[in-house]
């Protein structure tokens, strides 16, 4: 007997020995309200459809209808776990628009928050696939070193998630001395506990049969299905937007662009952990090199753009993070924005390279993209 | 005075209810050790509001399931998933009929207690598979064949070690395993091999990390119980400490000498002055601190458990675990017996 | 191969069919019309190697909408080819063949802008519901904003 069921417009035949499964939107692992309807056979998953749109607010509607300035706090509730890049990649284009000069201070304290949002991020990926294999003492560990970078933003930005710390032109506010003291501090502390969590995943025979070959995402196919970031890198792909398309001053530091060649969650997990060292080498060079000087360019108390069109894009902890903007040069509102989200393509990729795989694993190769759902939801 | 027959009338009325208070307690104070001690080990305080230490918390959790709305799902079988909790809490609770507190103190005094306790402990997958198959939704009834599939697994490794003492003591009964422990040696030093095969298997049957794959709360959101909520719940929970504390009685008794330590007369002679001066036979002051004994060994090997595996390690891939244990565990339990066979005929 | 060339080689192939600027370092903007979407991405997908597939816009401008694709080559050029497309008739090829990452951004294209992509393999509204009327991001689409805001 075959059985036919519909949802949200898809069709889906169920025969006798199948089960269609709602893995969410309320799942202890679906890192927010993903859907995923699932077909299995036994415990073997046949097909995989992801259901999104739970968390949509128009962010895109939202901000034709706002200021340019206005819209840098919706920004940062995109992805939330990554609010500085978002940041980033916003003011980003609306400088190019504007054609602004940033003051150098400006650019390096921009760089230091946003790389040590991507440890902030990494480690709570750290934290989540620990939980999801099942570790919980990994969740928690993770949650108490991503502590100590909060701290750090909260200092900069005086918020601990939702930054709202880049302006158009610069910078919120300037940092002291003895902030980067105390970065340098956590930093060195950090190095530490990274060991710690080598110790604790790599070492562990159990983490390693859960993860190795799990999810295995060629390379061309990685290209092909419009993967970005960490995930990309993890199948071996060189291609970073900090090295092949740089923005702002990342063409000045030395940090290399982590790739590995495992294709699986396991080697996804490796390029997190090895890209957090990668970050903390840039912000020690950033403080290193930071000049004094203003943290913002003048800029007109109303912005409003020329007519023109930009497209600026920026690595953010999950990937190629987009944004485009179109400007009739009359309004202070843009006539057109779209964030290109990283997360978006990603789970976009999900169903094609986890045909044919077992239930359980398919909680770990979901967790191992490490997406968001308000950022792919928007 | 008591004499020694109206002694097993008394125990055969009383034992059983002594047994279920006492493991009714012990399951309230295992999920507030639990608690604490993956707490400590996580960076975090654990229950500290209620009582001294937070010792009253699972009072507290008992009183509000015991409130909670007795919700039976609209699609469920009624009748089997009412009687799945019941009927596993008693599977889990039956074991304790054969198991030797100490010397004196035991509910059933039969010949092979050994066989009618591994066939009394396996029974407790039956229950989770009615709760499974009771719920009529999805994650219990992946949650119940995983459970299942565990229990088929690590039944025959456990028993295969068993056996091997069984093998070196040459009887079925229980006390006969610790009376032989009380001559010779403690086990755990004659069956090495045999040992960590049964604390592993143990450690599946009572589904705990890393084997706590019926109920992975990652992905089958809570596995056999998801669909259970209130006293149901509870009586689940409780059958599952009470499969805990047996495995770890059963390791106590098996391997490290139940209630006997190291200067054992000493307590004993110490227990009897004591018990003579409250007019209490000396059986029963030397069954209370056998018992204590026992129970505090019992709670040691708890808290390696909790400590080892739920504070440090990941769940087992589904998949690996029947290969672990056909591929694994039970050669080497096979292995294992039979040297232990040619020793003992040698 | 610099932006330079790829311009030449556009140029070469395409002649007037294409309007083609270097907008900055690492920017091309290409401009054509509907019927030569596939052509063109074929050419840029086969011969000038751009596989990075990032994103569709869908812009609603007073006489035409336009679809914007950004795609980019492992050096980091990236083009974003416009496609015009009339108000009256919303339709344009599916591009998932070339580039199958492209299928989810086509959805999100057309439920938020209306855009039908013909020969999709899979056309259905991705965030907002399947009876939702209407698609948001048109301009006269109006924006409900609290009385009080």
């Amino acid at each position: 007997m075959v059985l036919k069921y519909r949802f949200e417009g898809y069709e889906i035949e169920v025969k006798d020995n199948e089960i269609l499964l709602n893995l969410g939107p309320q799942h202890p692992s679906t890192h927010g309200l993903c859907r995923l309807v699932i077909k299995m056979e036994g415990e073997k998953v046949k097909e995989i459809i992801p259901v999104i749109g739970y968390l949509h607010r128009g962010v895109e509607k939202i901000c034709e209808n706002r200021s340019y300035i206005q819209i840098i706090p919706i920004t940062d509730r995109m992805d939330y776990l990554s609010s500085m890049n978002n940041n980033f990649a916003y003011v980003l284009a609306v400088e190019e628009l504007l054609g602004l000069k940033i003051p150098e201070r400006a650019e390096y304290l921009r760089v230091i928050a946003a790389e040590l949002n991507r440890i902030a991020s990494h480690l709570l990926f750290i934290a989540t696939f620990g939980m999801d294999i099942g570790s919980f003492t990994a969740f928690m560990y993770g949650f108490r070193d991503r502590e100590m970078i909060l701290d750090l933003l909260e200092e900069m930005a005086g918020a601990r998630m939702l930054y709202n710390y880049m302006r158009i032109g610069g910078v919120k506010r300037d940092v002291g001395k003895e902030f980067f003291e105390r970065c340098l501090k956590v930093l060195d502390k950090l190095e530490e506990k990274l060991k710690d969590y080598e110790r604790f995943f790599l070492e562990n025979e159990l983490f390693i049969n859960r993860t190795k070959g799990i999810g295995i995402l060629k390379p061309e196919d990685a290209i092909k299905l419009g993967v970005t970031g960490p995930n990309l890198r993890a199948s071996g792909v060189k291609y970073d937007i900090r090295r092949v398309d740089p923005y702002s001053i990342y063409d000045r530091f030395d940090f290399n662009v982590i790739t590995d060649n495992g294709c699986d969650s396991y080697a996804r997990f490796i390029v997190r952990l090895k890209e957090i060292k990668e970050s903390m080498k840039i912000v020690r060079q950033a403080i290193r090199d930071i000049p004094e000087g203003d943290i913002s360019a003048r800029v007109p108390k109303v912005i409003r753009p020329p007519e023109g069109e930009v497209y600026s894009r920026v690595e953010s902890p999950r990937g190629e993070l987009g944004v485009y903007i179109y400007s009739d040069g009359k309004s202070d509102k843009p006539y057109r924005i779209k964030f290109r989200v990283p997360s978006f393509a990603n789970l976009s990729a999900f169903p094609h390279f986890n045909k044919g795989i077992m239930l359980a694993d398919l909680i770990v190769s979901f967790a191992s993209i490490d997406i968001v759902l308000g950022d792919i939801d928007r | 005075m008591l004499n020694m027959i109206s002694y097993e009338l008394l125990l055969f009325v009383l034992a059983p209810i002594l047994i279920l208070v006492f493991l009714s307690l012990d399951v309230l104070f295992l999920t507030w050790l639990e608690r604490k001690v993956i707490a400590r080990i996580q960076l975090r305080y654990g229950p500290n509001r209620t009582g001294p230490f937070g010792l009253l918390q699972p009072l507290a959790d008992a009183l509000k399931l015991i409130q909670k709305e007795d919700i039976i799902p609209k699609t469920a079988d009624k009748v089997v998933f009412t009687l799945a909790p019941i009927i596993s809490f008693v599977a889990a609770s039956l074991p304790f009929m054969f198991i030797p507190f100490s010397k004196f103190f035991q509910i059933s005094f039969i010949e092979n207690a050994l066989i009618f306790l591994l066939a009394t402990s396996a029974l407790s997958a039956i229950g989770i598979l009615l709760a499974a198959w009771g719920s009529n939704s999805k994650y219990p009834l992946l949650g119940g064949m995983r459970a299942i599939v565990q229990v088929l697994s690590y039944e025959i490794p456990l028993v295969l070690a068993v056996l091997s003492i069984v093998l070196i003591v040459g009887s079925f009964k229980l006390t006969d395993i610790v009376e032989f422990q009380e001559k010779n040696t403690w086990l755990i030093l004659l069956q090495p091999l045999g040992f960590l095969i049964f604390f592993i298997s143990g450690l599946a049957e009572a589904s705990r990390v890393p084997f706590d794959l019926p109920e992975s709360e990652s992905e089958l959101v809570a596995g056999f119980h998801t669909e259970y909520s209130g006293m149901k719940f509870a009586l689940l929970l409780f059958a599952e400490y009470i499969h805990l504390i047996l495995i770890s009685i059963l390791i106590t008794i098996f391997y490290l000498g139940g209630w006997l330590i190291p200067g054992i007369y000493y307590l004993e002679n110490i227990a009897i002055t004591i018990g003579n001066s409250f007019n209490i036979p000396s059986h029963i002051s030397i069954s209370i601190l056998h018992f204590i004994i026992l129970i505090i060994k019992a709670h040691i090997i708890i808290f390696l458990i909790l400590w080892i595996t739920r504070g440090t390690l990941f769940r087992i891939r589904v998949y690996s675990l029947p290969v672990f244990s056909w591929k694994g565990l039970v050669p080497l339990s096979m292995i294992n017996l039979i040297i232990t066979a040619i020793l003992v005929v040698m | 191969m610099n932006e330079e060339d790829i311009v030449k080689r556009l140029k070469e192939k395409f002649g007037d069919r294409i309007e083609a600027k270097i907008k900055r370092k690492k920017r091309i903007f290409i401009m054509i019309d509907r019927e030569d979407l596939i052509e063109v991405s074929n050419y840029l997908f086969k011969e000038l190697d751009f596989k990075f597939f990032s994103t569709i816009t869908a812009v609603d401008f007073p006489d035409r909408f336009e679809c914007i694709y950004h795609i980019s080559r492992h050096d980091g050029i990236l083009i974003l080819l416009k496609v015009r497309i009339p108000k009256n008739d919303p339709r344009v090829k599916s591009i998932v063949t070339i580039w199958p990452g492209a299928n989810w951004h086509e959805r999100e294209a057309y439920d938020l802008m209306g855009i039908i992509f013909e020969g999709h393999p899979d056309l259905r509204r991705i965030f907002l519901p399947e009876d939702f009327k209407g698609h948001p991001l048109r301009k006269d689409f109006k924006l409900q904003e609290a009385k009080w805001f």
